[in-house]
């Protein structure tokens, strides 16, 4: 099966990636942009899905700064 | 110790690029540097252990967190949880947070550069074995060169670093957003140090400046006890 992994900024935490984007957008005359958030995609196929809370509470995610949500897509 | 040379253990990790810097400031001591490859799988003597600087694993995923599981941080764990003194160097500080050793994660820098520079620190407590040979309020100059160094923790944790005093270093002037200028930190114990500046880089009067010593001299007295 084949899951896929979302990986972002927990609200709150400063990101300045998504800030450096947020700046960049209106340069390029794409207007009325409040926010960006930049995360992380990470697809895996794995044989079951059982273990990937643990795979993203362990290594794919920092608890402490980023929250994550994950979905089976195939 | 048996009246030889204090042992001090250097983590190389690939993608390390301060462990050679390390191990040569470890000489300048006078001690014996002792190379921690990732995959040993114990601490070869170490009474005490440096995991140094770079850009271990090419910071994939975010820095420091593959390192976190190679072969030689588990000894490293039990020596910290123990009670033996650890000092992780930027990517080493890095390390140590993802290993939960310290609390806390290092984010990108607020302006989105890498801050390569000289700051002015502040010792802020020299209940460290890596700051005893300090003053409380002793100023240092030393380098810094990182991207993620904006120190961050919750509140409640900021809080209880600053009560505990366990903010180890602070930025007389913040270079990368990190919180409440926080250069470093220790653990609860107090064994385990994290800084984003480089002492090893300033060990030598060949490099400018040996305030670094200072630091990692200061271990030499714990472990000697």
């Amino acid at each position: 099966m084949k899951v896929r992994v979302l990986v972002r900024p927990k609200e709150g935490i400063l990101d300045p990636q998504g800030e450096a984007v947020r700046g960049a957008l209106p340069a390029l005359g794409f207007g009325g942009v409040k926010t960006v958030h930049v995360g992380r995609l990470i697809e895996m196929e794995l044989e079951s899905a059982d273990d990937v809370d643990a795979m993203c509470r362990r290594l794919l995610a920092n608890p402490t700064v980023e929250e994550y949500e994950w979905e089976v897509v195939s | 110790m048996g009246g030889g040379l204090v042992r001090i253990g250097v983590t190389v990790f690939p993608g390390s690029n301060c462990d050679r810097d390390a191990l040569h400031a470890v000489e300048l001591m006078g001690a014996e540097p002792v190379e921690l490859w990732h995959a040993d799988a114990d601490l070869k003597g170490s009474d005490a252990v440096i995991v140094p600087g770079g850009f271990s694993y090419g910071d994939y995923l975010r820095p420091g967190a593959i390192a976190r599981f190679a072969r030689v941080m588990g000894p490293l764990e039990d020596f910290a949880r123990d009670g033996g003194p650890v000092l992780g160097v930027c990517n080493g500080f890095q390390v140590l947070c993802e290993a939960h050793l310290l609390p806390g994660a290092l984010l990108q820098n607020t302006h989105m550069r890498f801050a390569c520079d000289r700051v002015r620190v502040r010792v802020e407590t020299k209940e460290t074995p890596w700051t005893s040979g300090c003053e409380n309020g002793e100023e240092l100059t030393l380098p810094i060169a990182h991207n993620e160094g904006n120190y961050f923790a919750d509140p409640e944790t900021l809080a209880r670093l600053e009560d505990e005093g366990r903010v180890v270093l602070r930025y007389l002037e913040n270079p990368n957003g990190s919180a409440n200028d926080i250069a470093g930190v220790c653990n609860e114990g107090r064994n385990v140090v994290g800084v984003m500046p480089h002492p090893e880089r300033v060990s030598d009067p060949a490099l400018g400046s040996d305030e670094g010593l200072k630091i990692l001299r200061s271990v030499l007295a714990e472990a000697t006890v």
